[in-house]
């Protein structure tokens, strides 16, 4: 394949992702309606520094878990670390409504935890005493915070492991002490993996509606949703959405400058030397706490009680639907997997071909479908492939056929199309992350070969980055086994996920008998993990 | 490794496709819960052989519905809370049904004059109060919740949600927009923490000692008396059916319309008429403690237990016509933030 080859196919593919976005846009550009100034004139700056803290408390958590997290489990020696090092990615697994769930049931006015201090201290009502709420913006930085730090972690860890254990041994050898080398190499190397991990969380936290929505935290998504269907104006949502988008393209640049400034290359892809601290002592056993902690409250805790849950709601909740939907978002999430890693190495490699800076462009473009909640996003997707299905009914009638019926938005092309756009993004900034680190002299060196650049990159830059591939398919994937708002708007007939399965219980506050169909989510968004972890294991 | 990719694509797509069979059938947008429709749509397909393909919409329906437009596969609507279910009517997604049947099972008041809409079922939004420290409240209005002498006492919902509005609504068609303006802020001054979660949860909020009133639909109560794990939690609250002395207490609906561009118009009119005999009536009264809109079949024993009441009877479509009005209000005051 040409080089013109590769920029056109990577500008259609973005364009093509950026339909939706386009579409909204459109959308906002329309003349204002009333119900925006009303909106700008009442909540709206509630809503806007609601979700600025949400962000801002969300990352900061996921920053201070994850990071210290991926480098315990990457340069040091641990009791345990075997098992650690794959669980410390369980929460990932875990749709954060459900978590927030079942933190509400733990720690509201009636929970066990509250009710174990009345009991204790003898308080009768709930004047007697101060209880932090857990329906509120601290709690919902907090469950949002323990769901998604995993992104953080394990884009960190990928970095530090990748990092050449020469270059940590000379500044040991210099007279760093663990935290000072830790601090003027690692962590500088590991920055731009660290940074597209925080930018995920970020956008993650800003589209994210279920927690929020449970915990009566007004921000930008919920006003978005209200908008929309409280007011049914799709135009003051466009505008709303509009804002968000904004807001993210602003965080998106600001990674970019950050990464620019530094351009760093490493001679080798460590894997040569025994790399690890030994942990003794407090130390150890704080360090063990610590992550072992992370896992029991973003993981374990949650489990387990769905597990209750769902023991005692088994006969009701066991039928014979489990397979067909297991099976419908197994497929959907792998499908979407894979195509979201090819699209983001068609766009990572059209860059690093060319190496200008106008082919950020399309990556760019292709990765701001990540800033849309998933309601807006259907609409994003309805509107352009309506009129797509639309032109093709016309053609069929002039041409005297019978109409073919709604061939995109009928069918699971239109479910897959938002997923990809939806979460393209997360596999673009994990293949680019990876593509970052393989030198450019390997380019060179392979082109001076003869090479073509398909075959550069499949026989150079993918056996190298394979684990930058992996854990963006994986993150991917999970998303998908857990998206829930636009599975609802945009699934065909009889097409079900496990998602829009169990929000059915949920939303009728009966998760007791959700909790069956919500372990399986959890259960089958275990098995890639499995899978990229003997991958990384493999590696050392 | 993209060709596997791009048949598996191609699989999905012809899967999809052939989903959807050639029998006689009804397509099906459903603002309610699949579990809580599914043995009315089993017995009826058992009935009658006509499959029921649904798609449970929680929010969009007429969104989805509007852009669809004639190539939509929607042929039947089941839509719950009045001012949703005007908002798929007055775009002109329905259709008119002429049925005896429909007719004669549904009164007037809950049906469409011109067959654009049909209730199947009702809904009060009663006020519950602890049996500890309130008692039974026969005499309880909705006005009455904005007294500040019930100051740090009343739990709700968000202001936003469509029970809320609805009831919002309702006030503004009695009292007009400025009095309603003035009890929202009295009502928010009262709450005893901000609104939030769903109506049982309000429920459970007056148990904890939280409140001692709280806004609810009718059928939680029973849903939750009916389960063994949530029992004790609602034995501990009164339902009470409020402005008993004037108006009524406030109702809302479920209700079925046809969708303009249905495909398989009899079979989907076969459905509606399914969902107001008695058969159907009765299941939804039995499996979610609803009132059955058609005279002469039973509400479940639980409800009728709690007895008789009057229903506000002013027309639903005058409720619905003030639902943007009530979100308005809402944001106005703050009711949620």
């Amino acid at each position: 394949m040409k080089r013109t080859a590769w920029t056109v196919s990577s500008w259609v593919l973005a364009l093509l992702l950026t339909l939706p976005i386009m579409a909204l846009i459109y959308e906002a550009l329309l003349p204002t309606e009333d119900v925006f100034r009303h909106l700008w004139g009442s909540v709206l700056p509630t809503y806007i520094s609601n979700t600025f803290w949400l962000v801002l408390w969300v990352m900061v958590f996921s920053f201070l878990a994850g990071v210290p997290a991926a480098w315990l489990m990457a340069m040091c020696e641990l009791p345990s670390k075997r098992w650690l090092q794959w669980a410390l990615i369980l929460p990932l697994a875990m749709p954060s409504y459900i978590v927030a769930f079942v933190y509400t049931d733990l720690l509201d006015f009636s929970g066990p935890v509250q009710g174990t201090l009345r009991h204790w201290f003898g308080w009768q009502s709930a004047s007697d005493y101060y209880f932090p709420a857990i329906r509120s913006l601290g709690g919902a930085a907090l469950v949002l915070g323990l769901v998604l730090f995993p992104y953080v972690y394990l884009l960190a860890r990928t970095a530090f492991m990748e990092q050449s254990m020469s270059l940590v041994q000379s500044s040991r050898l210099l007279g760093c002490t663990p935290w000072q080398s830790f601090k003027k190499v690692s962590l500088p190397l590991a920055r731009p993996a660290i940074v597209v991990g925080l930018s995920l969380v970020a956008m993650e936290t800003l589209a994210e509606f279920g927690t929020v929505n449970f915990f009566a935290v007004n921000t930008l998504t919920t006003a978005v949703y209200d908008t929309w269907l409280g007011y049914g104006s799709l135009n003051a949502a466009a505008k709303i959405s509009a804002i968000m988008l904004l807001v993210v393209m602003l965080l998106l640049s600001m990674e970019r400058m950050s990464r620019k400034r530094q351009q760093v290359f490493q001679k080798h892809m460590g894997q040569e030397q025994q790399r690890g601290y030994v942990l003794t002592g407090v130390t150890k056993w704080s360090a063990l706490i610590f992550c072992w902690g992370l896992v029991a409250l973003g993981f374990l805790l949650p489990f387990i009680i769905l597990c209750y849950h769902a023991l005692r709601y088994f006969d009701q909740a066991w039928n014979s639907r489990f397979f067909e939907y297991s099976l419908n978002s197994l497929l959907l999430s792998s499908l979407v997997a894979g195509l979201a890693i090819l699209v983001a190495l068609v766009l990572g490699m059209s860059h690093r071909l060319t190496g200008k800076t106008y082919t950020q462009i399309p990556k760019r473009l292709a990765s701001m479908g990540y800033a849309l909640p998933g309601t807006v996003l259907a609409i994003g997707v309805l509107v352009p492939l309506t009129s797509l299905d639309f032109a093709i009914n016309d053609a069929a009638l002039w041409l005297g056929m019978t109409e073919p019926g709604l061939l995109f938005t009928g069918t699971m092309t239109a479910i897959a199309f938002g997923y990809l756009v939806r979460f393209g993004a997360m596999a673009i900034g994990s293949v680019e992350s990876s593509l970052g680190k393989v030198s450019p002299s390997l380019d060179m060196v392979t082109q001076t070969m003869g090479y073509s650049p398909s075959a550069m990159m499949m026989k150079v830059h993918v056996p190298l980055i394979r684990k930058g591939i992996l854990a963006g398919a994986l993150l991917v994937f999970i998303e998908c086994m857990k998206e829930l708002p636009a599975a609802l708007l945009l699934r065909p007939f009889n097409f079900q996920t496990l998602a829009t399965y169990v929000y059915q219980f949920v939303s009728d506050e009966q998760l007791e008998l959700g909790a069956l169909p919500a372990i399986v989510i959890v259960l089958v968004g275990l098995i890639p993990l499995i899978f990229l972890n003997r991958s990384l294991e493999q590696a050392h | 490794m993209p060709t596997k990719l791009g048949l598996s694509a191609a699989a999905l797509l012809v899967a999809s496709f052939t989903g959807q069979a050639f029998a006689e059938e009804v397509n099906v947008y459903s603002n309610r819960q699949d579990f809580l429709v599914k043995p009315i749509i089993d017995t009826f397909t058992k009935e009658t052989g006509i499959d029921v393909n649904v798609v449970f919409l929680k929010d969009g329906l007429g969104e989805r519905l509007e852009r669809e437009g004639r190539l939509s596969p929607a042929d039947l609507l089941l839509t719950v809370d009045v001012s949703r279910l005007m908002d798929v009517v007055d775009k002109d997604l329905t259709q008119a049904v002429e049925s005896e049947i429909l007719e004669e099972s549904i009164p007037a008041q809950y049906r469409d004059a011109d067959g654009k809409w049909f209730a199947v079922t009702t809904r009060a939004r009663a006020i519950y109060t602890s049996k500890d420290r309130i008692g039974k409240r026969e005499d309880i209005t909705y006005e009455e919740l904005a007294d500040p002498k019930y100051k740090g006492k009343v739990c709700t919902r968000s202001g936003k949600h469509p029970y809320n509005v609805a009831l919002t609504a309702s006030m503004i068609d009695e009292h007009g927009v400025d009095y309603t303006k003035t009890w929202l802020q009295g009502l928010k001054a009262n709450l005893a923490q901000k609104p939030q979660g769903g109506d049982r949860d309000q429920i459970k909020a007056i148990k904890d000692g939280v409140c001692d009133y709280a806004l609810g639909n009718s059928y939680y109560y029973g849903v939750m008396l009916s389960d063994e794990e949530q029992r004790e939690t609602a034995e501990a609250v009164y339902i009470n059916f409020p402005n008993q002395a004037d108006r009524g207490t406030h109702v809302n609906i479920s209700a079925v319309a046809l969708a303009k561009h249905a495909k398989n118009k009899d079979a989907a009119i076969k459905l509606m008429e399914f969902l107001a005999s008695d058969e159907a009536q009765h299941l939804y009264a039995s499996a979610n403690h609803e009132y059955p809109v058609k005279e002469g079949v039973e509400p479940s024993a639980l409800v009728k237990g709690w007895g008789d009441f009057a229903a506000d009877k002013r027309p639903l479509v005058d409720v619905a016509k003030h639902a943007k009005t009530a979100v308005q209000l809402v944001d106005e005051v703050k009711f949620d933030l």
